[in-house]
Parts: C-alpha cells; structure tokens; sequence
C-alpha cells in the first residue's frame, strides 16, 4: 500500500510552470544562428552529391559524340577564363560584403552585395551566350549524349548561380527592412557559404569539362 | 600574421568570419593556380600527361586555398562536425565518381571484345 501511493505521487504531475507547452523550447533558441549555419553546410554538402552525380554522368558521356561536333573543336578557353575571372572576383567581393557586415557598415555592405550580384549576373550572361553559340554551331542539347550531360552539368551551375542571384535580391529587401540584424547576419552566412561552394565547383567545370576537354 | 587571427571571431556554428588580408591572399592564390593550368593547355608546349597532372594538382590546391581562405575551414573542435561530415562527403563523392567511370569502361571493353 504505501508503495502505491508512492507510484501514484511520481504519475500524478504537479501545477506546471508558467508557460509550459509540453516542448522543450529552451533548447531551440539556444545557439539559433550557429545551428543553422551548420544545416545549411549539411545542404551544401548533398549539392555536392549531387554535382558529383552530374560529374560522374559527364566523365561517362564525354566521348559519346554520336557524329556531333566534338567539345575540343568548340571550347574557346579565353572565354571561359573570362566567365572563371567574373566569378572569382565575386567571390572576392561577397568576402568583403560579409567583412562590411561585421563592421556593422551597411553602405559598404549594399556597395559590395550589389557588385556581387553583378558579376553573378555578367557570369550568367556569358554562359548563356556560350550556350546559344553552342547550340547554334551544332552541340544543342538534344544532340548527342555528351552534349546532354554537358548542358545538364553546367546549366545546373547556372541554375545554382542564378538562384544565388534570386537570394541576394530577397536579402536586400530583408536589409531595407530590417537592417544588420542578427537573423540577417544568419542569412548572410549562408549565402556566403552558397555562393563560395559555387565558386569551388565551377573549379572542379573548368578543370575537368573545359581544360581536359580541350588536351 | 598574429593580427589577423586576433581578428577573426569564430561564432558557434563553426563559420568564422575572415579577415580582409585573409581574402586577398585567398585571391591571390586563386589567381595564381587558375593561370597556370590554363596558360599551360593555351600555350600546349607540355604533353597530355604532364598537363592533365598539373591540372589536377592545380585544381585540388585552389579547392584547398578557397576552403581554407573563404570558407574559413580549419580543424578547431568548433568545427569538429564542418570537418568530419566534409570529410564524409568527399569520400562519399570519389566512389560515385571512380565507381562510375570504372564501372562503365569495364562495360564499353566489354562489349568491344564481344563478350
């Protein structure tokens, strides 16, 4: 009997705490922007896979022509050191847009944000000008299986960019709206990490698809 | 040296911050190993081996230099799991891609041969 009562008092809860909604929420905000930088840098690690996958594709692929003309006859590589050129120094510039962030300098921040996006944007540019060259001297995408693997390859990095793009847009609204806040320096981050990943793969393109391409 | 490392704060989730002289010799680097293989392979004065080599080299050392200046990847215990789960990953990445492409030249001999 009295062994009883003692289960009954350890099942039985007692007034809850002020606010208490059954959840654990202490844990949630502790260490919010470190946590999700770190998820974000486990998505980045899957887009690698995933690149992986289209490089594995490609390496497979390259010498399926099928009567096409051959990459080696079309790669120009003064071009393409111009699109790796635009690339890096965005690269170099959305370093020190996060240096200005620190700072707490928003003007040198918007300045350094702004011509990060346009040489993503001039990057953009020159890829699919390189791709309607492409496709008008006889490598569309349709054409053969290289062709295919090389467009779906380098068009999802382009895909990646723009979206890079389409992100640093919506931050200069939350920037206008919020200022450097800290949920902003959180996205700042990511984006950061984002837009260098792009960097590292598109020295794994160049190297691989445009250089070895070219030997 | 010491000066920028004083400088960079290193917040929990394992991203620190860099420094603009962290930057500019990430750069610099850069720079340097993307115009060596590329005035290489323009110029063609090398044979294929030896340019595919230093290619390759030049590739995984701009990789190394950009994680290392503009990722801020280093191997203190903040970032003990940016580290290991990359490392994962890399591994995760050369089997994909050397399973492949032994995979299928084992099918296009294969098929070659007549089997």
């Amino acid at each position: 009997m009295p062994s009883a009562s003692v289960a009954n008092s350890k099942l039985v809860p007692g007034p809850l705490p002020p606010g208490y909604t059954g959840y654990v929420s202490e844990e949630q905000h502790h260490d919010y922007g470190g946590d999700t930088v770190f998820g974000f840098w486990i998505y980045i690690l899957s887009d690698c896979v995933l690149f992986a996958t289209l490089f594995a594709v490609y390496a497979v692929l390259q010498s399926n022509y099928a009567g096409t003309i051959n990459a080696s006859e079309l790669f120009e590589l003064d071009y393409v050191l111009g699109e790796t050129a635009l690339l890096l120094a965005s690269s170099f510039t959305f370093g020190l847009a996060v240096l200005a962030a620190n700072r707490d300098h928003m003007a040198g921040l918007l300045t350094w944000l702004l011509t990060t996006f346009a040489l993503g944007a001039g990057f953009l540019y020159m890829e699919i000008m390189e791709f309607i060259h492409f496709t008008h001297a006889g490598a569309a995408a349709w054409s053969s299986g290289a062709w295919s693997a090389f467009y779906a390859l380098i068009g999802t990095h382009g895909l990646h960019v723009f979206a890079g793009m389409f992100w640093m847009m919506v931050l200069f609204g939350l920037l206008y709206k919020e200022g450097i806040s800290e949920a902003n320096r959180v996205r700042l981050m990511c984006l950061s990490l984002f837009w260098h990943f792009l960097d590292i793969i598109w020295i794994c393109v160049f190297s691989f698809v445009y250089l070895m391409g070219v030997i | 040296m010491s000066q920028s490392h004083s400088s960079n704060q290193i917040s929990p989730g394992g991203a620190s911050h860099g420094s603009l002289y962290e930057y500019s010799v990430g750069l610099c680097l850069s720079i340097l190993l993307t115009v060596i293989p590329f005035a290489v392979v323009m110029s063609g004065s090398i044979g294929e081996t030896l340019s595919i080599t230093l290619i390759l080299l030049c590739a995984v050392a701009q990789i190394m230099v950009q994680l290392i200046f503009f990722l801020h990847m280093n191997t203190s215990s903040e970032q003990m799991w940016n580290s290991v789960s990359a490392v994962f990953v890399v591994l995760l990445v050369l089997i994909l891609i050397i399973g492949s492409v032994w995979i299928m030249q084992h099918l296009n001999h294969n098929m070659l041969m007549g089997h």
